[in-house]
């Protein structure tokens, strides 16, 4: 047999065949659901009077529209009625249809793509779906994990099979190790810097080479998190020690004799030698500075060391018109220099950076410190109600109290800002989530991506700066 | 679905890369549980200068007059002309009902992001992929009332100039388009070869099947419970 990518295996593992009409099928293993993009699913399958092809390959939790305070209070801390109506209808669909859902006040709840790996209910070979483009953050357990929309939604509820054609293959190689300080956060936003949002547009992303061996799961999943922001619906890492060493023992992942079968199939899941890549981008992972967007859209970031770009320095036209957008949306002079940029709001949260590893990072840089007085809010979102815990446990929560930092309840918060966690028009904020783009956080908001090392410092200083000077 | 056969309409020009689905449709409206009520909210960052909740109709809204959408010149247009990686960002679905329900049938574009233009076909609204030159002329053509006629089964767009542009696209996708056919009634007259596979999947990797998610009510005894021995 032909050498084969690890995307080619997953993809021959779960292909179906061919409809009448000549789409391909593809067989899905487990479905995420959240709120915000189900109840239009939910309710075609009640039209339809169709059931749920299988109902033990669903799990959903409640996490854009929660708010991160009053948890205790269950529905009654929602005051948005409409949001509260759409976490209703979560929990009525999935009583309805059988669905295990983590509730809102389940101590498990949180944002899905934190949730579905910390209980072992993604698995390494998996295919995974979810009606959030943020799915790929799966991608870290070797798993095809993609966003898709709500009709597909739908349709994977009702057939298990998602219609899709194969996309082509990209590897990302990262050699060499990152320098203290510098995170996989940093490294995803240099490779989106150099792909474009669209570089990688109908690839699957597979990340390889020495750094991201080195990688924890966490890092490996805000890695796979932001494929979606170079244009792939899937990003990808094979499975080695450190996949299954993160696997063993989770709540839902197989035991016994049938983790022994499972493991032994899963240690197949990397990249044959001399498979074939369509497209590759290889880079030195010591190369790599902090990281912090400066634009409206994730390629447009710098170094910690560099400068808001003057237009002359752009390749392109197209980036030229673009970038004159971002400066007048962002408030922000060519040339600026990055550490120069005040920050009046910090954001520690999201799918990309809110399991434990992350809040340590950001905790080890407070420690000890307070937040600088221009910043006027600083908020730390874990990404689940158990990092939650865990954070609290460890005295991390402690922290970040006594700096002057907000400590909330689990969901996906001002990420995108659907809760009231949201920025008022003007402000600049240092965030660790996924996108910058205009209004994301709040009407007039302005975000800078960085990770949450880089976070936590800019809510000590009061502006970026560069973390590696604080080790 | 809406069937898309032919299409003769005005065409609006979106001069921007990367828009992406935020301010295709932003946040605040995602709130709705139904399919219907996006088409006011459509580009609101661009087209209001106030912020917008859920509810609210234009009429009560600060107006961007300075935004290509509130042109008088561009008022009816069903034709969406737009730039290189049109609809990047969330898989949000409410995206493609928001432009159809503003009265979009097409979009035109040098490229797409992914999950967005297979969204377009599941509800029939049309992207249609051109090179950028031609997507250059026309942005250049484009005027009050600058009407294209699309053909789907020819695949090509006609200008009013007579210029004839043949795009290219996916034949199954096509089909799909031009019937306007229920994909998940398509799939499930496959049932039982998604049966047949599944009973192949099952056999190969047992773990994936039964799982029972609901097992076991409070996080501390799954967490012991699930050790592996």
């Amino acid at each position: 047999m032909a050498a084969q990518t690890l995307y080619d295996k997953i993809w021959q593992a779960h292909s179906v065949g061919k409809r009448k009409d000549g789409n391909n099928l593809l067989y899905i293993d487990l479905q995420l659901l959240h709120e915000v993009t189900s109840p239009q699913a939910f309710e075609g399958l009640a039209l339809h009077k169709r059931p749920l092809w299988r109902v033990d390959a669903n799990l959903a939790t409640p996490d854009h529209n929660v708010p991160t305070t009053d948890r205790a209070l269950g529905f009654k801390g929602i005051t948005d009625l409409i949001a509260l109506e759409q976490v209703v209808t979560l929990d009525d669909n999935c009583k309805s249809f059988g669905v295990t859902q983590f509730e809102i006040d389940d101590p498990r709840q949180g944002i899905v793509h934190v949730v579905g790996p910390e209980q072992g209910a993604t698995l390494p070979g998996m295919t995974i779906v979810c009606g959030d483009s943020h799915t790929s953050t799966h991608g870290a357990f070797a798993a095809l994990a993609q966003g898709v929309g709500t009709s597909e939604v739908e349709h994977v509820m009702a057939t298990q099979c998602l219609v899709q054609n194969k996309a082509k293959n990209f590897a990302v190689i990262v050699d060499g190790q990152l320098q203290p300080g510098v995170s996989a956060k940093d490294l995803v936003l240099t490779i989106i810097g150099k792909l474009g949002t669209a570089g990688a547009t109908g690839h699957t992303i597979e990340y390889r080479g020495e750094a991201i061996r080195s990688l924890s799961m966490e890092g490996r999943m805000t890695l796979c998190n932001m494929a979606i922001e170079a244009g792939a619906r899937a990003g990808l890492v094979a499975v080695d020690d450190t996949t299954i060493d993160y696997v063993r023992g989770r709540p839902f992942a197989p035991s016994g004799e049938q983790w022994e079968k499972a493991e032994a199939y899963w240690r197949t899941l990397v990249t044959d030698e001399g498979a074939h890549f369509d497209k590759t981008l290889r880079l030195n992972a010591a190369d790599i500075a902090p990281q912090v967007s400066w634009g409206t859209s994730p390629e447009m970031v710098t170094g910690i060391d560099g400068h808001v770009p003057h237009l002359e320095e752009l390749e392109t036209d197209v980036q030229r018109e673009a970038a004159g957008h971002a400066f007048k949306y962002m408030g922000l002079q060519p040339g600026k220099p990055i550490v120069d940029i005040e920050v009046n709001r910090v954001f520690i949260g999201s799918c990309t950076n809110a399991r434990i590893e992350d809040l340590r990072a950001a905790a080890a840089v407070v420690r000890g410190r307070k937040l600088a007085a221009n910043v006027k809010e600083a908020l730390v979102v874990p990404g689940s109600g158990l990092v939650k815990a865990e954070a609290e446990a460890e005295g991390l929560a402690q922290i970040f109290i006594d700096a002057g930092f907000q400590w909330r309840a689990a969901g996906c918060s001002m990420c995108l800002g659907m809760n009231p966690d949201r920025l008022a028009p003007g402000e600049h904020c240092a965030s660790t989530s996924n996108r910058n783009f205009e209004g994301r956080q709040g009407h007039g908001g302005r975000t800078h991506l960085v990770s949450p090392a880089m976070a936590a410092a800019a809510a000590v200083a009061g502006h970026f700066v560069d973390v590696r000077e604080w080790l | 679905m809406l069937a898309f056969t032919t299409h003769t309409g005005a065409v609006a020009p979106l001069d921007r890369v990367n828009v992406d689905t935020d301010q295709i449709i932003p946040k605040q409206y995602l709130k709705s549980i139904k399919r219907t009520g996006f088409g006011d909210y459509l580009f609101d960052g661009w087209r209001f200068l106030d912020e917008g909740s859920i509810g609210m109709t234009p009429n009560e809204r600060a107006i961007n007059h300075d935004f290509v959408l509130n042109s008088p010149d561009y008022q009816g247009a069903s034709i969406l002309l737009a730039r290189d990686n049109f609809g990047c960002g969330s898989s949000r679905e409410h995206a493609v009902w928001a432009l159809q329900e503003f009265g979009f049938r097409a979009v035109i574009a040098p490229s797409f992001a992914d999950i967005f233009y297979g969204n377009c076909f599941k509800n029939g609204l049309l992207p249609i992929v051109l090179d950028s030159k031609i997507i250059d002329q026309l942005f250049a053509e484009t005027q009050s009332n600058f009407e294209l006629k699309i053909d789907l089964s020819s695949q090509t767009v006609v200008t009013p100039g007579g210029d004839t542009f043949a795009f290219e696209i996916d034949p199954v996708l096509k089909d799909k388009m031009l019937s306007g056919m229920d994909d998940i009634d398509m799939t499930l007259a496959e049932r039982e070869l998604i049966e047949q596979f599944e009973t192949g999947h099952r056999a190969r990797q047992p773990w994936l099947f039964e799982r029972d998610f609901s097992d076991g009510k409070s996080a501390e005894s799954n967490n012991t419970e699930g050790q592996a021995s």
